[in-house]
């Protein structure tokens, strides 16, 4: 072995020590972590619940009525998710679905939305997301309003088209210099509504029955 | 360790050598996140956080590092850190990671914490390289909390907006309100108002030194003007 060759190696050596090392801090600290942090994100959630979906329109105890859902293209989720359903004297009110925008301006925005069961948007929140902040941001609510302009749209009432932001030709605002933020979640919203009118009947146990 | 001028660490990290207006070093995340103070200041604070942190962990480590890879460890060592930064803010300081938690990330990107790595936490001992990370961080608040007041004024008309953010929701009422009634502008909110704002910002420095260095030198500044002319 050539003394540069013994040399590269040892450099190697430390390199790929340094990475061991800190690997193994970064899943001690991931493992000392999760618990907590799928807690507080639980804890969150209930409270974004509780948000978008009036506690009197419902009298059963939503958290634990709560089915699993395989990971659905069209909401863009990837893992399984929780449907949390809203009972009124056992008749179906309305559910909550994460759902996921995959086309935010930075990655994935989590979100979490109420349908009532006649297919109208009750409320949509933000639970998770990764945009600039400043810019994309305002789809959070405690920076702006934004995401309340959602709340009692449906597909019966707002055409396919009108599912764009007002720049696209559709009825929703936006902030210049932040478009694609608000585009992302309008479409989920859209693709979300789309899927649900077909698999209510799936999502409660028994049959639905709505105004129309 | 006598020989540590902490004063002038203080004074390079504050001033002659601030990261934001004289090194320009991160500007990526400065530009992008001071379109308000409250903004600003929290990145700031996040900043001063982990370059404290990685810049004492570099000057422990500093003997076990090969010069050749020393780049590659410092960017493992930064990273690593600002991943166990954010999880444990998540998980255990939950309100100051709902007000800090979105700039931690954006930290990994600054090449300040990278800069200072080199520059100091390399070769000097742990404390003094802590005191300069923080220093070096707390210049760059400084300048993230001017930038963001002048654009938030300037873009809407208000200080301290989204204060409430970091102080619930009672701190809504320290909303100052510059210019009542102001359609805001929009071109100090988007990223050239940052561009625009920063260079006033280093062009202020720039003559507050140069005045500082012609009244220190008049006679010698007066004969190079005369040997100029």
């Amino acid at each position: 072995m050539s003394v540069y060759t013994r040399h590269s190696t040892k450099l190697a050596m430390v390199l790929a020590a340094f990475a061991l090392v800190g690997t193994t801090l970064l899943a001690l600290t991931y493992s000392a972590t999760r618990d907590n942090i799928a807690a507080s994100e639980k804890k969150a959630k209930l409270a974004l619940i509780a948000q978008i979906l009036p506690s009197a329109l419902y009298d059963n105890d939503i958290i634990r009525d709560a089915v699993e859902q395989p990971p659905v293209v069209e909401l863009g989720t990837t893992e399984p998710t929780l449907v949390y359903r809203a009972l009124k004297d056992g008749k179906p009110v309305a559910a909550v679905l994460e759902i996921i925008a995959p086309d935010g301006y930075a990655g994935k925005i989590k979100l979490l939305i109420a349908i009532k069961v006649n297919g109208e948007v009750s409320g949509v929140r933000v639970v998770v997301h990764k945009e600039t902040p400043g810019l994309g941001d305002y789809i959070e609510i405690a920076r702006s309003n934004w995401i309340k302009t959602f709340d009692g749209t449906s597909l019966d009432k707002n055409e396919s088209k009108e599912w764009k932001v007002k720049k696209d030709g559709g009825q929703f605002d936006y902030m210049t210099g932040a478009t694609i933020t608000p585009r992302a979640v309008i479409k989920a919203v859209h693709k979300a509504l789309v899927w649900f009118s077909p698999n209510r009947e799936k999502i409660f146990p028994f049959p639905v029955q709505t105004q129309d | 360790m006598s020989d540590v001028n902490y004063k002038e660490i203080i004074w390079n990290g504050l001033w002659k050598n601030n990261a934001g207006i004289v090194t320009l070093l991160g500007l990526c995340p400065l530009l992008a996140v001071s379109t308000t103070v409250v903004n600003g200041v929290g990145l700031g604070l996040a900043t001063v956080l982990v370059m404290a942190f990685s810049n004492g962990i570099v000057s422990l480590a500093r003997n076990w590092i090969p010069r050749e890879i020393r780049i590659p460890v410092y960017i493992l060592i930064i990273a690593v850190l600002v991943t166990i930064i954010d999880l444990s803010m998540n998980a255990f300081v939950q309100p100051l990671y709902l007000v800090l938690g979105i700039f931690v990330p954006l930290i990994v990107v600054n090449c300040n914490v990278l800069g200072r790595a080199e520059a100091f936490a390399s070769k000097n001992p742990v404390f003094p390289s802590i005191v300069d990370g923080f220093m070096v961080g707390m210049g760059l608040t400084l300048i993230l909390a001017v930038l963001g007041g002048m654009r938030e004024i300037l873009g809407k008309g208000t200080l301290l907006s989204g204060i409430n953010l970091a102080f619930g929701e009672s701190a809504k009422a320290w909303v100052i309100t510059v210019i009542p009634d102001y359609h805001g502008f929009l071109l100090a909110v988007l990223p050239p108002g940052a561009f625009i704002g920063l260079g006033l910002l280093i062009a202020g420095k720039n003559w507050l030194d140069q005045r500082k260095a012609a009244r220190a030198e008049p006679l010698q500044t007066s004969q190079a003007a005369t040997a100029a002319a």
